[in-house]
């Protein structure tokens, strides 16, 4: 398979990039090292460019916060403090209650958040008729901003005034506290109505990257599949998925990293911890560390915990790109 | 205690609200000749820029004008000076300050709690006043009530300008009241009575509901603080490294809200609520009780909400035993920045000095809050005592519009005011989970709520001090 895409890549390179030609075209380079920088000029203009912007707003924050999870600021003086932040974090009581409330929603937001675009994407895939309209129906969601559509949804989820329960006694079932539920035990009513409400939200960008992974596949092989008399279950399992392994494991990598940082949707739903702190997430638990605690505010305990979850996240994500890598291999 | 929408400038504004152009210019020019007078700050020389004094938005058009007619007549009796405003209907956002203080980027003179100052000078952000502020530059200084200063000072440096207080008290629904065959004469004052009326509302239907409360902002753990004081509880122990509310006074109190939500079915399924939505509730004319300080009417409800101040009384806190034994008492006042100039800091207490705190002037311009048609006479805040306190009650009086005896129950219930506990936001943080399960689990574990509520709230404490 790798050298089937190296003999691809070669194909398609100009004769002076090819294997033979580019090692005689390095040597030039390297002789001509001068010209060939003035001739990319811009290009390098443009990276410095780049590289200052990410130095700037992204590594230069991570570091910085790195440095600030070990001190401590009293009377306008900071100096360094060890661990004590760490301390401080760890033995929060809703330390772990925070991190299992963010696992719930990201393993919700997997099943629904995931499958349920790869699934609209194959219906909208199929359809003969009306296909743009229902693509800009599907997408429109993704046009509002997440506070309005959240706010959305906390009227749909009133438990006095909100069009679900208003559905519900319609038909004469029980209403629901949705967002305000008090279970605790997973999954909650609690945060399945988040997840339903972020699903809504974001579906739509989702639902478009499948559709354009969904078309590029050759009509041939679902052709060739028919003749041998495969159904629509066979031809999702043995042509769909893996012809579009490449981007659903590049979305769920990108999901599963977002939805750990799930913030917005339970602070507009239900103030950000839900009954009983149901609700609650890490990252709303830095908010709280950092902004909402006035005089017991501690910048530090919560740059603590957003090293923590970097490191959560980072571990996640190399460990995802080695086991790709390993089976590509 | 994050219940203020506007800033207090705001809605001092409201209540020192408005004029006629003439009436209001007149005012303007006595008061801005009395602290011109007064001595303030001969030393402001050159020009002096400050800013930040929390203004009314121009959504709220009558306190808009009157703050900028405000400004316009100070600047042109001091025109060395120029005020630099902030429009905001919240000025004092708990998280937004916290931000600014880290990062050093708060106004020059800035709106705070009473029980900010703590982390002001945790950021290194709040300038040293002492020598500022004296009976020259602040002529009611030495009668301004002590418990005012207290939150603005650290032993005896002072650091801040009160410029409002307040107590908590049983705001009612008059109307509802009536309608629900209730006498509004005589609110409830324990909980056992707040059940009784409330249900009585509530049956009116119609979206009508008894009683309301908050679980969400911090706003319900204020709340809850301020119903324990009254019911003799207190949030920590004297020392603030404690806490203390784990106890029956505060079972009695989330009981009693409990059943108000599921056996008396008097509060609404709608819970999670934060500061401004009872308000609105109450202007609309569906709910029938709240606990608030009396500033909720003439700042919010009447002027922003559009109620008629007609339709609202006052009662005590509700308590078991309906004496209420204390309440949370709070209010506003500024501080300057550590960046300051001497320059600034002098023109800025000049400017409070004319807006906040001169009779007559700025939000106790009970002429021009009369002749706007806004209601004059509410009990509080209660600034001042002495000679001060005297010359405020006698001029309250001389423009009073509304019907005093709508409070007479929550004034003669003269709650002692218990201040705020060590850490407020975060203990209020820490209380809103247990107000909220109360108000939306049928089977709520009362005493497992407060225990770990207790547990969280040591916690704070501890690192408060150290730990």
């Amino acid at each position: 398979m790798a050298d089937l895409v190296t003999a691809r890549k070669a194909d398609t390179l100009p004769p002076a990039r090819s294997a033979a030609g580019g090692r005689a075209a390095r040597g030039r380079a390297a002789r001509k090292l001068v010209p060939e920088a003035r001739r990319n000029l811009s290009a390098y203009g443009f990276l410095i460019g780049a590289v200052l912007c990410f130095a700037l707003f992204s590594w230069y924050p991570m570091v910085r916060e790195i440095i600030m999870s070990f001190q401590k600021t009293q009377l306008g003086v900071t100096s360094w403090a060890g661990l004590v932040n760490y301390r401080r974090i760890f033995n929060d009581p809703t330390f772990w209650t925070a991190w299992r409330n963010t696992l719930e929603f990201t393993l919700l937001a997997l099943l629904l958040g995931f499958a349920v675009p790869f699934f609209v994407a194959i219906l909208l895939n199929e359809l003969r008729h009306a296909k743009g309209y229902l693509r800009c129906l599907v997408y429109l969601p993704v046009m509002l901003p997440p506070a309005s559509a959240l706010l959305l949804f906390s009227y749909f989820y009133d438990p006095t005034y909100g069009l679900f329960n208003d559905i519900l006694h319609t038909l004469h079932l029980p209403t629901s506290q949705w967002v305000l539920s008090s279970g605790t035990r997973w999954p909650t009513a609690a945060m399945i109505s988040v997840v339903i409400a972020a699903t809504w939200m974001n579906m739509g960008g989702a639902t478009l990257i499948y559709l354009a992974a969904l078309q590029n596949i050759p009509g041939e092989l679902y052709e060739a599949a028919e003749l041998d008399g495969a159904g629509i279950v066979k031809k999702i399992r043995h042509i769909t998925i893996p012809q579009t392994k490449l981007v659903l494991s590049m979305l769920l990598m990108l999901q599963i990293i977002a939805t750990m940082q799930m913030f917005v949707e339970a602070f507009i739903l239900d103030g950000g911890q839900g009954v009983n702190n149901n609700t609650e997430s890490v990252v709303y638990l830095i908010y709280q560390y950092a902004f909402a605690m006035s005089s017991a505010s501690n910048f530090n305990s919560a740059a603590a915990l957003g090293v923590v979850l970097l490191v959560v996240l980072a571990t996640f994500s190399g460990g995802y790109v080695w086991l790709t890598r390993t089976r590509d291999r | 205690m994050h219940r203020r929408l506007h800033g207090r400038a705001g809605y001092r504004k409201v209540a020192g609200v408005t004029v006629t152009a003439a009436l209001g210019l007149a005012a303007v020019a006595a008061c801005s000749s009395s602290s011109t007078t007064s001595g303030s700050s001969p030393s402001v020389t050159g020009h002096v820029t400050v800013g930040g004094f929390c203004a009314p938005p121009s959504s709220s058009p009558v306190p808009y004008r009157e703050w900028n007619e405000d400004v316009a007549a100070f600047e042109k009796a001091n025109p060395n000076i120029t005020i630099q405003s902030i429009y905001s209907a919240q000025c004092d956002v708990p998280a937004t300050l916290t931000a600014q203080l880290a990062a050093g980027t708060e106004p020059d003179v800035y709106e705070t709690y009473f029980g900010d100052l703590h982390q002001a000078l945790d950021a290194g952000q709040a300038a040293d006043i002492t020598q500022y502020v004296n009976s020259k530059t602040v002529p009611v200084w030495n009668d301004i009530v002590p418990s005012a200063k207290t939150p603005v000072t650290a032993g005896k440096t002072l650091y801040g300008i009160p410029i409002f207080n307040y107590t908590q008290g049983l705001v009612i629904n008059r109307k509802l009241f009536t309608q629900a065959g209730l006498n509004p004469d005589t609110p409830p004052t324990t909980w056992a009575q707040v059940e009784t009326d409330a249900a009585a509302i509530t049956k009116l239907g119609n979206g009508i509901y008894g009683y309301g409360d908050y679980s969400s902002g911090n706003n319900g753990g204020w709340h809850f603080t301020s119903e324990l004081d009254a019911n003799g509880g207190a949030m920590t122990n004297a020392a603030g490294t404690t806490a203390t509310f784990d106890t029956p006074q505060g079972m009695q109190v989330l009981q009693a809200l409990h059943n108000l939500r599921f056996t008396d079915k008097a509060m609404s399924a709608t819970q999670g609520l934060a500061w401004g939505t009872l308000q609105k509730q109450m202007a609309a004319g569906k709910l029938g009780m709240f606990i608030a300080a009396p500033d909720d009417i003439y700042n919010v409800i009447v002027p922003i909400d559009g109620g008629n101040v007609n339709d609202y009384g006052m009662g005590p806190l509700p308590s078991v035993s309906g004496t209420p034994a204390g309440t949370l008492s709070g209010g506003d006042a500024y501080l300057f920045a550590k960046r300051d100039t001497p320059a600034q800091i002098e023109a800025g207490i000049k400017w409070l000095n004319f807006e906040d705190l001169t009779l007559g002037s700025g939000q106790f311009n009970f002429a021009r809050t009369k002749a706007d048609g806004q209601p004059v006479g509410f009990y509080e805040p209660q600034l001042f005592q002495g000679p001060t306190g005297t010359a405020y009650t006698s001029l309250l009086n001389k423009y009073t519009t509304i019907n005093e005896s709508y409070y007479t129950t929550f004034i003669n219930a003269n709650e002692q005011p218990d201040g705020q506990p060590a850490d407020d936001q975060a203990l209020y943080k820490s209380l809103d989970p247990v107000m909220l399960s109360v108000l939306t689990n049928p089977n709520a574990d009362i005493p497992q709520l407060l225990k770990s509520a207790t547990s969280a709230v040591n916690q704070i404490l501890a690192n408060s001090n150290g730990g």
